[in-house]
């Protein structure tokens, strides 16, 4: 609620200044040329948004996967940990404009690029949160486990497991919106669909209204995706729900 | 599968004692913590005492002087630096709950066959009667954060009892309640005993609940735990704080610690 009027306010007040003057049409539409164009042009969006949130979607999804693996695998290998944790963190230095073209060569024009890069650059935020909370199990945790007879594996899927699947999916939300830069980015550097597609070619057209409603459709992609990923985690990890403290 | 045979190779001290299962013989052990800077900590230095089966055995004495790594030997987590601890199978009930939030109360009593192997419905099978004797029938399906903590302490509990050893390690298990409940569980735990009786060692800082559940109770040293005094409580359970015999023993293991 309070958010909408928010919303409300900042684009009364980008109406006003495209309309006393601003720095005009071809490089700030008016919101309400924006609204024009996201009805105008919706079958145009829609396709190019299903290409995307398709790339967005399972890129999380990957990002999710071979985060945790990360995580675990360094977790139980001080030595792996050792040598390979400096090179993720300087993996997510390296520009994805410079990454791209690289893959799109390796990979082609289709999804297998796409999910690649936002694979790399989202599967950072899961492996850290992830590996926090492997490091943070409580030891008294896995003496139980022991006592009552797990093995090195039980321990693991009974006690660190479940233990470490919040911080994961905390992780996936600071993903999600990085995922929707990267899906951009990496349809900039090679796709003939997508909303990236549509952004670069609407600026090259002079089109900015349809790029800014493409930017639109992202956002609230990116918003939706979040939420539902609260909405999960509520769902399968009841336990860890803290009261007032995840946002609604 | 492996779930015992792994759980076991770690154990390698941990053999059968003589005496029948749920017997408990320490000789001469000693165990010291090595943190990764400073000098070794002893914990535990040359400590002998015998436990037989069936005895509920309380262990007093000043807070850390040892007694959690006693009990850690005695189940197989920790082997001793030097001499033998050669006890029955033996589980430990750790301090603080150490409830999974992620199952249910039922679950949670279920831990140790399901780890063996038992499936979900199996395992559930096994722990539901117990929660009808023992007072927890309706709670099966909470999760750990509904229950009160002398509810949790009886999941705990039942959870130690379903591991199916002979020999139960209790960790000081109502340290972190209040008096009332704590009196309420001590009924409850000797109830329990003599439902399903177990050799135990109970560690405790109180003296009284010390001297209610245990036929003897064995006073120790501060750090390095040594044995300083046994009082023997022969007065069949469940006693009062006013027997007689609780009350001597009581002043007993007091005088021991002084």
């Amino acid at each position: 609620m309070l958010a909408a009027l928010l919303v409300l306010a900042f684009l009364g007040a980008w109406q006003l200044y495209t309309e006393v003057g601003g720095p005009g049409e071809l490089i700030l539409p008016s919101p309400l040329q924006i609204a024009d164009s996201l009805v105008e042009d919706r079958g145009l969006l829609w396709d190019d948004f299903l290409v995307t949130g398709t790339e967005v979607g399972l890129g999380v999804l990957c990002a999710l996967v071979v985060g945790f693996g990360a995580a675990v695998a360094l977790h139980r290998n001080a030595l792996l940990r050792r040598a390979t944790y400096p090179l993720l963190v300087g993996s997510q230095a390296v520009p994805i404009v410079v990454l791209a073209p690289l893959l799109v060569f390796w990979l082609g024009f289709g999804l297998g690029p796409k999910l690649a890069i936002i694979t790399v650059i989202c599967f950072f935020p899961v492996a850290v949160t992830t590996l926090d909370a492997l490091d943070r199990t409580d030891p008294e945790q896995r003496k139980l486990l022991r006592t009552l007879g797990a093995s090195p594996r039980q321990v693991f899927w009974w006690g660190e497991a479940p233990a470490a699947l919040p911080a994961a999916l905390s992780g996936a939300r600071i993903a999600v919106a990085i995922a929707v830069i990267g899906a951009v980015l990496a349809e900039d550097s090679g796709s003939n669909a997508g909303l990236g597609h549509l952004l670069k070619q609407s600026n090259g057209q002079l089109e900015t209204a349809r790029a800014w409603a493409a930017v639109v459709v992202l956002a609230a992609f990116a918003v939706t995706l979040f939420y539902a990923l609260v909405r999960a985690e509520r769902r399968l990890l009841p336990w860890a729900a803290r009261p007032g403290g995840s946002p609604r | 599968m492996t779930t015992r045979s792994d759980a076991e190779a770690v154990v390698p001290t941990a053999t059968g004692a003589p005496g029948g299962p749920g017997a408990v013989r320490v000789r001469a052990a000693s165990f010291a913590h090595r943190p990764r800077r400073g000098a070794p900590v002893p914990a535990v230095d040359g400590l002998s005492f015998e436990v037989d089966a069936g005895e509920v055995v309380a262990l007093v004495g000043p807070s850390g002087c040892g007694k959690t790594t006693l009990l850690e030997l005695i189940c197989g987590l920790t082997a001793p630096d030097a001499g033998t601890v050669a006890a029955d199978p033996a589980v430990l009930m750790p301090q603080r709950d150490q409830l999974l939030p992620w199952l249910t109360a039922l679950d949670n009593a279920a831990l140790a066959p399901r780890l063996a192997g038992a499936s979900r419905h199996a395992a559930r099978a096994v722990a539901a009667p117990l929660f009808e004797r023992f007072g927890l029938r309706g709670f099966e399906g909470a999760r750990p954060d509904e229950l009160s903590g002398g509810m949790r302490q009886r999941v705990a509990f039942l959870r130690t009892l379903l591991a199916g050893k002979p020999v139960l390690c209790l960790d000081e298990p109502f340290a972190a309640l209040d008096a009332l409940t704590r009196e309420e569980l001590r009924t409850w735990l000797a109830g329990a005993l003599a439902q399903e009786p177990r050799t135990v060692l109970l560690v405790t800082h109180d003296v009284e609940e010390a001297a209610v559940l245990a036929d003897r109770i064995l006073v120790l040293s501060a750090r390095p735990a040594r044995v300083v005094a046994e009082v023997a409580v022969t007065t069949p359970r469940p006693r009062g704080v006013t027997d007689p015999d609780v009350i001597a023993a009581r002043a007993a293991v007091l005088e021991a610690l002084r």
